[in-house]
C-alpha cells in the first residue's frame, strides 16, 4: 500500500491548479495575504523566537482548529510539495485529516502520512519521532503564543519584557513548581529560550519533543491565528528548555517499550484495551510505529501496567 | 569621586500632569546611608516626586543623577530603559502602599522574594530558596509560610513580605511610599521598628513618603515638607519637628499628638 496519495491530475502545476476546486486561489488565500504572511515567516526567521503580529485572516475552519498553521503552510506550500498532517502524532484524527483535505482541495497537492516522504509537515501536539531533515518545514499550531501570558496579562508589559529580556519570571514560575511538587511537573508547552535570546513558547507539545527543536536541520514555524503571531526557529538554531542547574530539564521516560513495535525510545500513549482497564503502551507517532513493524520491528503485543516514571 | 558624595541628586524636579502641577522645582541630595522623609497634606506632589525620583516616571523638567557602583555617576533618565530597569531591580528598592503593587498576588512568598535573584541570573533553585528563607525570617515572617500565596497573609506581613522582596539584592536606595498606612496602630509600630532596625543595620538609603508625622520621627534623618507641589521647609528631622519655620510646617506639627 503506498502512502503518497498523489492527486490524480497533480503530475504537473497546470493539471493541478485545473483539478483544485473551482472558485478559490491556490491555498485558498489570495496572493497578497499570501505575500503579506511570507513577510511575517522572513522577519520571525531573521528573528529566531520573536512573535511577529500579522493580520490573520478568517478562515472557513473554527480558530482551535489551527487556523493560524494553516495560513502559515498555505503561504509557503507550492504545487510540488508533498504535505502531512499529524494531529497528537496521528495522521488520521478528524483535525489533520480536514486540513489535510483542505489543502488536497484548494492547493491539488500530494499528501503523504510518511514523515520521511513530505516536504511540509503541519502539526498539533507533537514532533515527528523520525528525525528531519534540511528540505523539509515543520509548521506548528499554537494556541497561545506568548509564554509570559500566564504570569504577565498585559501585553504592552510582556513586549517590553522581551525586548529588555527580562526573563526573570519564567524562572519563577518554575521554582513554584519545585516548591510545591519537589520537582517541574510542567509536562506540555515547556518553555524554551531561542538562540540564547527570546523565550519562545514551543506550543503544547510534549516536553519530550523539545530537544528535538535544538539545532534541527528543517526550518521550524509556528502560527498562532487568533493571536495573530508568527515566529520560527531556522535551522540549526539552538533551543534550550529552561532549568536550575539543581533541578536539570529532563524528558519523560516510560518503564515500558511500545507493545506494538518494541519502541524504546519514543513517545508513549495509554491506551486501555478492555473494560477492565487492562493498559497498553503505544507510539503516539503512527507512522513512525508502522514504519517500525513494517522493517520487522515487534512489541510484546500483550497489555502491560505501570505508567510513564 | 568619594563615599561622601551624594548618592542621589535631584535639581529642579518638575512634574505637570497636562495643566496640573504634581510637583515644582524639588531639588536635594541624598547620602549613603541617609533617610529622607517626605510630608505633607493629600495632593501636595509627595507620591508624584517620589515616583519621578525612583526611575518609575519621567518628570516634565529637571534632574535626577544616581551615584551607581560601578560606572560613576549617571542621569537616570539619560540612560537606557533597560539600564534603568536593571539599576531599579538590583540596587534600588521600592516599597508601595499597596501590596498588590509591590507583590506577585499568584506566587508564593518565596517566589516573591526570589524574583529578583532570578531576574539577575541565578539558576540554583537551593540558593534560592535558602535566600528566601533567610530573609522570611530576617522581616520576622513564619518561615512555615514560605509556600503560601500572598493573599493569605495580613496587611502588615504582606509590607513585610515586600521589604524581604526588594532587601534580597542587598539594594543601597530603597523608595518607599507610604508603607505603614491602612495598617493597625500597634502593626505599624512593629512594622516601623523592622524598618528602622534593617535600614539601620544595612546602611540602606531611603526615601519615605508619608503623611504622618510619627512615622519620619522615629524613621528619617532629614525631612521635606510639600505644599501646593512646593518643598515649603527642609532640614534635620528633630529641628523641623521641633522648632518649624513656616507657617504651613507650623499648623501640620501642632495638629499631632505628640509622639
Ligand atoms: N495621574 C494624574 N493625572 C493628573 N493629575 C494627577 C495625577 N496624579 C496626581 N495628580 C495631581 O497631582 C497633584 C499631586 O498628587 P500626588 O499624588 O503626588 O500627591 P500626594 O502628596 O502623594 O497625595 P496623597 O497624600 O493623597 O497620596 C495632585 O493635585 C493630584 O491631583
Ligand atoms: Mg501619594
Ligand atoms: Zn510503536
Amino acid at each position: 500500500m503506498s502512502t503518497v496519495i498523489p492527486h490524480p491530475t497533480a503530475s504537473t502545476a497546470t493539471e493541478a491548479t485545473q483539478a483544485r476546486i473551482e472558485g478559490y486561489n491556490f491555498a485558498y488565500l489570495d496572493e497578497q495575504t499570501k505575500r503579506m504572511i511570507r513577510r511575517a515567516i522572513l522577519k520571525a526567521v531573521a528573528v529566531p523566537g520573536y512573535q511577529v503580529p500579522f493580520g490573520s485572516r478568517e478562515m472557513p475552519l473554527p480558530y482551535g482548529w489551527g487556523t493560524g498553521g494553516i495560513q502559515v503552510t498555505a503561504a509557503v506550500i507550492g504545487p510540488d510539495d508533498t504535505l502531512k498532517v499529524i494531529d497528537q502524532g496521528a495522521d488520521d484524527t478528524t483535525n489533520a485529516v480536514n486540513i489535510r483535505r483542505f489543502f488536497a482541495k484548494t492547493a491539488g497537492v500530494a499528501t503523504t502520512d510518511r514523515t520521511v516522504d513530505a516536504s511540509i509537515i503541519q502539526t498539533r501536539h507533537r514532533i515527528p519521532e523520525t528525525p528531519l531533515t534540511e528540505d523539509q518545514i515543520l509548521v506548528y499550531q499554537v494556541p497561545i503564543p506568548e509564554p509570559l501570558r500566564q504570569l504577565e496579562p498585559r501585553e504592552s508589559e510582556t513586549r517590553k519584557m522581551h525586548a529588555l529580556e527580562e526573563y526573570g519570571v519564567m524562572h519563577v514560575s518554575l521554582y513554584e513548581d519545585i516548591a510545591k511538587f519537589g520537582r517541574i511537573t510542567r509536562s506540555y508547552n515547556y518553555p524554551v529560550r531561542v538562540n540564547g535570546r527570546y523565550v519562545m513558547a514551543p506550543s503544547p507539545i510534549p516536553k519530550f519533543d523539545n530537544p528535538k527543536m535544538d539545532r534541527m536541520p528543517a526550518l521550524q514555524l509556528f502560527g498562532a491565528g487568533r493571536e495573530k503571531r508568527i515566529y520560527a526557529v531556522p535551522p540549526y538554531t539552538e533551543v534550550k528548555s529552561l532549568d536550575f542547574e539543581d533541578h536539570p530539564f529532563e524528558v519523560e521516560t516510560w518503564e515500558e517499550n511500545c507493545a506494538l513495535c518494541g519502541a524504546g525510545d519514543s513517545y508513549l500513549d495509554e491506551v486501555i484495551v478492555d473494560d477492565q482497564g487492562t493498559k497498553m503502551y503505544v507510539c503516539s507517532d503512527s507512522d513512525y510505529c508502522r514504519e517500525r513493524r513494517e522493517a520487522g520491528h515487534v512489541g510484546d503485543g500483550g497489555p502491560n501496567s505501570g505508567g510513564p516514571q | 569621586m568619594s563615599a561622601r558624595d551624594p548618592l542621589l541628586q535631584v535639581r529642579g524636579l518638575t512634574h505637570r500632569y497636562g495643566r496640573q502641577v504634581g510637583c515644582r522645582d524639588v531639588s536635594f541630595d541624598l547620602h549613603p546611608g541617609e533617610v529622607l522623609g517626605i510630608v505633607g497634606e493629600s495632593g501636595s506632589g509627595k507620591t508624584t516626586l517620589l515616583k519621578c525620583v525612583s526611575g518609575q516616571m519621567q518628570p516634565s523638567e529637571g534632574e535626577v543623577a544616581y551615584r551607581t557602583r560601578d560606572i560613576g555617576t549617571v542621569d537616570v533618565y539619560g540612560m537606557t530603559e533597560a539600564r534603568r530597569r536593571m539599576l531599579m531591580r538590583t540596587d534600588w528598592g521600592i516599597v508601595y502602599q499597596n501590596a498588590r503593587d509591590g507583590l506577585r498576588m499568584k506566587v508564593s512568598a518565596g517566589a516573591n522574594v526570589g524574583e529578583r535573584l532570578m531576574a539577575i541570573g541565578e539558576r540554583n533553585y537551593g540558593h534560592i530558596r535558602n535566600e528566601a528563607v533567610d530573609w522570611l525570617e530576617r522581616v520576622e515572617m513564619d518561615i512555615g509560610r514560605i509556600d503560601d500565596l500572598p493573599g493569605t497573609f495580613s496587611g502588615g506581613m504582606q509590607q513585610r513580605l515586600q521589604i524581604a522582596r526588594n532587601l534580597v539584592t542587598k539594594p543601597r536606595l530603597v523608595f518607599m511610599d507610604e508603607p505603614t498606612s491602612g495598617l493597625d496602630v500597634s502593626v505599624q509600630a512593629r512594622l516601623l521598628d523592622l524598618i528602622r532596625g534593617l535600614v539601620g543595620s544595612l546602611g540602606i538609603a531611603c526615601v519615605v513618603v508619608t503623611h504622618d508625622l510619627g512615622v519620619v520621627r522615629l524613621l528619617s534623618h532629614r525631612l521635606m515638607v510639600m505644599k501646593g507641589g512646593r518643598v515649603v521647609e527642609q532640614g534635620l528631622t528633630d529641628q523641623v519637628l521641633d522648632d518649624p519655620q513656616h507657617p504651613y510646617t507650623q499648623l501640620l506639627v501642632s495638629s499631632i499628638l505628640p509622639v
